[in-house]
């Protein structure tokens, strides 16, 4: 008897107990289970939620693999002198040990405590409530570190996960039927609650916090921190596409992240139309500044010159940006569900996104606030998509009977 | 049964819990939003509102049988901004301080749905004892979820109580700041009210299932 078939074996030995949805859960974790529908014909297809969101994780490993490089070399760079800037995507000055050994320090406590407590208060609801567990937090466990700045202290990501999957998802009833993505509220938590470790020019690199006001500090500011405050910044075109920047754990590459989502389209989990949409929002909001600029409204003395002033598609590869479009923006349960909807959703996520990144200094990043936005609206913008659908269609029929 | 009959302390009980106006009928919410950030001016806007109801209740039950119905909402108007504006003159002589924190919500009592409420479903139709007790009853339950929000967004949000460290100094970081607590900004927002008046209502209604919609 494999192990398989023991566990199976187990779980019909303790069905109906309460700790029976715990164990279920790492069961179908593991293996399919044995049972199979029992009644009518059904869609036939191998994509369960479980496999949906591992799809997603595994577009997540890339970015968190290269997060946990960049947290070291973010850090060493500006502790050592006689580190040089990496050049190219393979150069050897940042993919080596010394990095790996200072991200994986850093970032492996944050993966432990976001699934560790986010799995547990699942689990928690799911032997009160005596439901399944839900596969939800799988996706948003891997998301959660990768948004949150590299030194954020661990308790406050354990109140903020609690607060996110309880209040965010459980009291709605849980996966699925969330407003919020769950993630995105969890930072949002986070951002308002303890604003001096998830905002402003210390928190970015690993290090940053403790030596600040000394001789030696070093300075964690990030691209967007530096032009709302209108200063020059030291990075090329190549090091933000390439991620060589400071900024939150996994969010700093966008070739990973554009990887990501091509995977994502290829599998048909994510919504290309989504991604594409935003993309195009976001180019018509920075066009739409930069041409502000270059009529001369505002002058160099203006505090949204900095911002305003970027090169349009430069704002597609700083900041969140590319991360929040293909990763969060894209997540099926709180975007719009009808097509029309998908494209309407997504350009105003890009719009709204480089609005607030251009005019609330307090919010350098726009897109965590766009995509909490949109989420609220993309049932009404559902609804109308469809009313108008069947509007457009009793015309036809009119016109047809008549 | 002493002083109160069953039926009166069912007048005052029930507000409290299972009809609070907050929790059950989602009234007066936007006073508790706004005024919770601290516990002190939670509690003095739930004794103002005690004394509004209180009285007010009582005054228009007097005069229930003469107040032509077609014009009742105005004179129940100026009897509540009558009441407001002598808790709002007594905070400015003696509570200076607090009456500038509190500002407009003070006033806004005038405008808060609990007391038109209670006058135009109760007042209007009892005797001024049992009216009385129905306001009294009411505001206390108001009252009663004010100190409790009121309570969890200043201990967390300030990390004070009544304005007191009660978990020792953020700057000088002695307490629980030692070992590298922080206070929770959000608290401090008018959202993390409505949290928090929203978990309370989830764990009133996970105590007491009849309260439970049906939809």
């Amino acid at each position: 008897m494999g192990l398989k078939q023991k566990l199976h074996t187990l779980k019909q030995k303790y069905k109906g107990t309460k700790m029976a949805p715990a164990f279920n859960a790492l069961h179908t974790f593991l293996y399919l289970p044995n049972e199979t529908t029992h009644s009518g014909a059904h869609v036939r297809a191998a994509d369960d939620l479980k496999r949906t969101m591992n799809t997603v994780i595994m577009a997540l490993i890339p970015c968190l693999i290269f997060g946990m490089f960049n947290a070291g070399y973010q850090a060493n760079l500006q502790t050592d002198p006689e580190i040089t800037k990496a050049m190219g995507f393979f150069s050897g000055e940042f993919w080596n040990w010394t990095n790996f050994v200072i991200g994986l320090w850093k970032v492996l406590p944050l993966v432990i405590v976001s699934y560790g407590v986010g799995l547990a208060v699942e689990f928690l609801f799911a032997v009160i409530k005596g439901h399944e567990v839900e596969e939800g937090y799988l996706v948003t466990g891997m998301l959660v570190p990768l948004i949150v700045p590299i030194d954020i202290p661990l308790w406050m990501l354990v109140v903020a996960v609690v607060f996110g999957v309880v209040i965010g998802k459980e009291v709605f009833g849980g996966t699925g039927m969330n407003i919020l993505n769950p993630a995105l509220t969890i930072r949002a938590f986070l951002f308002f609650a303890y604003p001096t470790w998830m905002s402003g020019d210390k928190v970015w690199v690993h290090g940053a916090v403790e030596t600040a006001g000394q001789p030696d500090a070093i300075s964690g500011e990030t691209i967007l921190g530096s032009l709302a405050q209108g200063h020059e910044i030291s990075y090329s075109v190549m090091d933000m596409f390439l991620g060589f920047i400071p900024g939150s754990v996994g969010e700093t590459s966008t070739l990973l992240i554009l990887l990501g989502a091509l995977f994502l389209i290829f599998t048909k989990i994510g919504s290309w139309r989504i991604m594409l949409s935003a993309v195009l929002g976001a180019l018509a909001m920075g066009l739409l500044f930069n041409g502000v600029v270059s009529a001369g409204w505002i002058d160099s003395s203006s505090k949204f010159f900095g911002l305003m002033n970027t090169n349009f598609w430069h704002h597609l590869i700083i900041g969140g940006f590319a991360f929040g479009a293909v990763y969060m923006a894209t997540d099926p349960v709180t975007a719009s569900q009808t097509n029309r909807g998908k494209w309407i959703y997504g350009f105003l996520i890009g719009f709204i996104s480089i609005l607030i990144r251009v005019f609330n200094p307090a919010y350098p990043e726009g897109v965590m606030l766009a995509i909490l936005l949109m989420n609220v609206f993309a049932p009404t913008i559902d609804h109308y998509v469809i009313q108008g659908n069947i509007k457009k269609r009793m015309k036809r029929l009119k016109v047809k009977t008549a | 049964m002493g002083l109160l009959s069953k039926k009166d302390s069912k007048l005052i009980m029930d507000p409290l819990a299972d009809n609070n106006p907050i929790t059950i009928q989602v009234l007066g919410i936007c006073s508790a939003l706004a005024i919770t950030a601290q516990l002190k001016p939670s509690i003095v806007m739930a004794v103002s509102v005690l004394f509004v109801m209180g009285v007010g209740n009582v005054v228009i039950s007097l005069m229930r049988n003469i107040i032509p119905s077609k014009i009742r909402i105005i004179v129940q108007l100026i009897v509540v901004a009558t009441l407001v504006i002598i808790v709002d003159q007594v905070l400015k002589a003696f509570a200076y301080s607090l009456s500038k924190e509190l500002s407009v919500f003070i006033g806004l009592i005038i405008t808060n749905c609990i007391i038109m409420g209670r006058f135009e479903a109760f007042a209007l139709g009892n005797g001024p004892w049992k009216s009385f007790l129905d306001g009294i009853g009411n505001a206390a339950g108001y009252g009663v979820i004010l100190i409790i929000v009121g309570f969890f967004r200043e201990l967390l949000g300030s990390g004070t109580l009544f304005g007191f460290p009660v978990l020792g100094n953020p700057v000088e970081k002695t307490g629980l700041y030692a070992i590298g607590y922080e206070n929770n900004g959000f608290m401090v927002l008018p959202p993390m009210a409505l949290i928090v008046v929203g978990i309370i209502i989830w764990v009133q209604r996970s105590k007491n299932k009849e309260l439970i919609e049906e939809n």
